[in-house]
């Protein structure tokens, strides 16, 4: 594997399988009474947050203590970075500390792949602007094995804002890397244009799609998108995309729902939908600190999960 | 009125050879290997050379200094990232002898003092000639005409709002017709729709979905270009477009100069040598606005410069401090500096693979820009009696692109780039300005 995780297009499906094994193994510790184990154990994980994001933050930082590293967070709101230091000389501090890897979060694409010219240490993409979200893609790829077994020839589909989803991103390329099938569905104006060279399907018409699938998978939709004119009202984005009641009942017995967080429940998603059984959105959560402890022990490599031997 | 300039001249009697060089004078017609005497800053007909300082020119081209009509030079305002000085420096190094700022500084060139600032700025520095581009609009806010009439009688021929296009068709419109009572006056339009752009940072396509950046697709310059080129249509105007980027708008441009519209176009270096995948590591260097767009553009590009339909290369030089463009690529300022390497980037990428001749190169980068800023003393012919401002090259020397450079900021594209063609002298009025690569002041 690479140094660092800046972008699904980093790893091979090799690399996907073994991080998904990985955490696998992890997972069982925080099953465990005392959830930790020695593997980072004098290790220093930043977090570096320019954006608000409690879920990832603090999957992030459990990830980290269950190691045993070190860990530090650092949030824009009271740190220097709100005085106008640049990230330029905020990275290079944390390299004067000795971090050993940053994982950052930043509304601007391509910052984590900016950050690794002034750092050593490994840099984890955890979300940046409108480009990618690899950790997240990888929680939901291992949530998926888990509850259907196979990720190759499972028919997913992304629904809502494609567009300006960097979750969407990242994990339609996950998916075709691992031979699944992506269809992406939402209103033409928060599609790519250039959807067809990711290797996915495009719908237009959530109806015509959810009797085929193995996964819908819902994106949050920001109000901010309709006073930007992508879509003329909340109400018809929730009418023609919004997973309804109804709607679910069109879905293959034994699908699954999924939710990258955090939900706009009456808009995307109607409310009692994101509770029903076949919902899984409170597993992802769960798993993602599985991910993020078998991507730290990866990149840092580090002890094994049980003290010493390595994977 | 003074001309630029003149005040920065030599008085001392001096005489310099040029000797053996390759005259390259598109202006006469003429690519022949001969000398050339200059004499007290002008160019000497024949005479004795006996005593004179002998420029040994073996190999070496000859032709009439460069003219920028595209400069960004930050004084006044922004001097941490260029003066007028440096900026006049820098251009001495790329061969030009004449640059034209733009008016987008702090305060705004919309008025003459602010002109007769920077072009006093430009004879003090006496390193070459500064043509200062005028304000369509006051505050370049795009909505009340500058008083072009006061630049026009300050010496001023170029107006421009680079940065935006003039939003309104209307006023536009007023602008190329009122600018028709003064003889030469030229008004130039950066061409981008401003909604179509917003938020965006590099060229759209496959590569900004790939990145996560929002896109300026080629549609925001081609929308602009055609309304321009209707309203020059409605005016009978005198239109300049600058750096064109995309394979529509130089199109569009063919079809205008057919129907004789009065239509002039610009590419800079950059539009010339790169292309949008070069943006894959999110180098802010190569953030720039009109973008750097797909390969199939950049093939239009240099088929236009090549068969005529593009009249002019300019260099759209915009220094950036370092720190600005050490960011987050959405944060970080649009522009690259080019006056140091504009010839090389236009040898080695359109000469060097026989898609330009040396004389088309020598008319795209002096002889066109001088007639369209009415720079007459500049762009040839290298004729007995008119100004020695000259450029010696080396078309075949091979160099690596890199720091320091003369400009005050190193935001090059160009950066470690390998390129051929490296100006050895540059004569401004009569003065080795740049001797043997060199700054000489």
């Amino acid at each position: 594997m690479n140094k660092h995780l800046l972008s699904i297009h980093d790893v091979t499906a090799e690399d996907i399988v073994r991080i998904l094994d990985t955490a696998e193994s992890f997972r069982e510790v925080g099953t465990r009474v005392i959830k930790k184990v020695p593997a980072l154990r004098g290790r220093t994980v930043v977090n570096l947050f320019y954006e608000n994001s409690t879920r990832t933050r603090i999957s992030f930082e459990l990830a980290a203590k269950r190691l045993s590293a070190d860990v530090i967070n650092f949030s824009t709101s009271g740190s220097s970075v709100s005085k106008g230091e640049s990230l330029k000389d905020t990275a290079l501090t944390l390299q004067a500390m000795g971090a050993d890897a940053i994982v950052i979060r930043h509304s601007s694409s391509g910052s984590p792949l900016t950050l690794t010219k002034w750092v050593r240490g490994s840099v984890l993409n955890a979300g940046d602007g409108t480009h990618e979200h690899p950790t997240q893609a990888l929680l939901d790829l291992y949530t998926m094995r888990e509850r259907l077994g196979r990720l190759e020839e499972l028919r997913v589909a992304i629904v809502g804002d494609v567009l300006h989803s960097r979750v969407a991103r990242s994990l339609s390329f996950a998916l075709v890397k691992m031979g699944a099938e992506v269809t992406l569905v939402g209103p033409p104006t928060l599609i790519p244009p250039d959807a067809p060279a990711w290797g996915v399907q495009v719908s237009y018409d959530i109806g015509s799609v959810l009797p085929k699938l193995d996964v819908c998978y819902m994106l949050r939709v920001q109000r901010e998108r309709q006073r930007q004119q992508y879509f003329p009202s909340v109400r018809e984005y929730a009418r023609l995309f919004g997973l309804t009641r109804d709607r679910v009942g069109m879905l293959p017995e034994g699908s699954l729902i999924m939710h990258p967080g955090p939900m706009n429940r009456g808009v995307e998603i109607e409310s009692d939908v994101a509770d029903l059984p076949q919902s899984v959105i409170e597993a992802q959560v769960t798993n993602g600190i599985a991910i993020r402890m078998a991507l730290l022990y990866l990149l840092l490599g580090g002890a094994g999960p049980h003290g010493g031997e390595g994977l | 009125m003074r001309g630029p300039g003149e005040d920065g001249g030599t008085t001392v009697s001096q005489r310099i050879l040029l000797k053996g060089a390759r005259v390259v004078d598109p202006a006469a017609g003429r690519d022949e290997v001969g000398d050339v005497l200059v004499r007290d800053g002008v160019v000497a007909s024949g005479g004795s050379a006996s005593g004179a300082m002998v420029l040994d020119c073996d190999g070496l081209v000859l032709a009439p200094g460069f003219v920028d009509i595209h400069t960004h030079v930050r004084e006044p305002g922004r001097e941490d990232k260029e003066t007028v000085e440096t900026g006049c420096r820098a251009a001495a190094l790329g061969g030009f002898t004449a640059i034209s700022p733009m008016a987008n500084t702090d305060p705004v060139a919309d008025n003459a003092a602010v002109i007769h600032e920077v072009r006093d700025l430009g004879a003090r520095a006496g390193l070459c000639d500064v043509f200062p581009v005028g304000a369509i609009t006051r505050r370049l806010g795009g909505e009340e005409m500058a008083e072009i009439g006061e630049m026009v009688e300050a010496g001023v021929r170029i107006f421009s709002d680079d940065g935006h296009s003039v939003p309104s068709a209307r006023v536009l419109r007023n602008a190329l017709t009122y600018a028709r009572a003064f003889e030469g006056v030229v008004i130039a339009e950066h061409c981008e729709d401003a909604s179509l752009i917003e938020g965006g940072q590099m060229h759209e396509g496959h590569h900004s979905y790939s990145l996560g950046l929002t896109g300026r697709p080629r549609e925001s310059e081609e929308i602009v270009v055609a309304r321009d080129l209707a309203v020059a249509r409605l005016t009978g105007g005198r239109l300049h477009l600058c750096h064109l980027s995309s394979a529509g708008s130089v199109e569009m441009v063919r079809r205008a100069k057919a129907e004789g519209l009065r239509v002039t176009a610009e590419v800079t270096p950059h539009h010339l040598s790169f292309t949008d995948e070069d943006l894959l590591a999110y180098d802010t260097n190569f953030k720039v606005n009109p973008p750097l767009r797909a390969p199939e553009d950049r093939e239009a590009l240099r088929a236009g410069l090549a068969d005529g339909k593009i009249d002019v290369v300019a260099t759209d030089h915009a220094p950036h401090a370092v720190e600005e463009k050490e960011a987050e690529f959405d944060q970080a300022p649009p522009g690259t500096i080019g006056l140091e390497t504009a010839l090389a980037a236009v040898v080695t990428h359109l000469v060097e693979p026989g898609l330009l001749t040396l004389a088309r190169a020598v008319e795209s980068l002096s002889v066109s820009p001088a007639r369209i800023l009415g720079a007459g003393d500049h762009g040839g012919p290298i004729e007995p009696g008119r100004p020695a401002n000259l450029v010696v090259f080396d078309p075949g020397a091979e160099w690596v692109v890199e720091p320091p450079f003369a400009s005050k900021s190193r935001n090059s594209a160009f950066l470690g780039r390998r390129l051929r063609g490296r100006v050895v002298h540059t004569l401004y009025r009569g003065q080795v300005v740049v001797g043997d690569g060199k700054a000489q002041r």
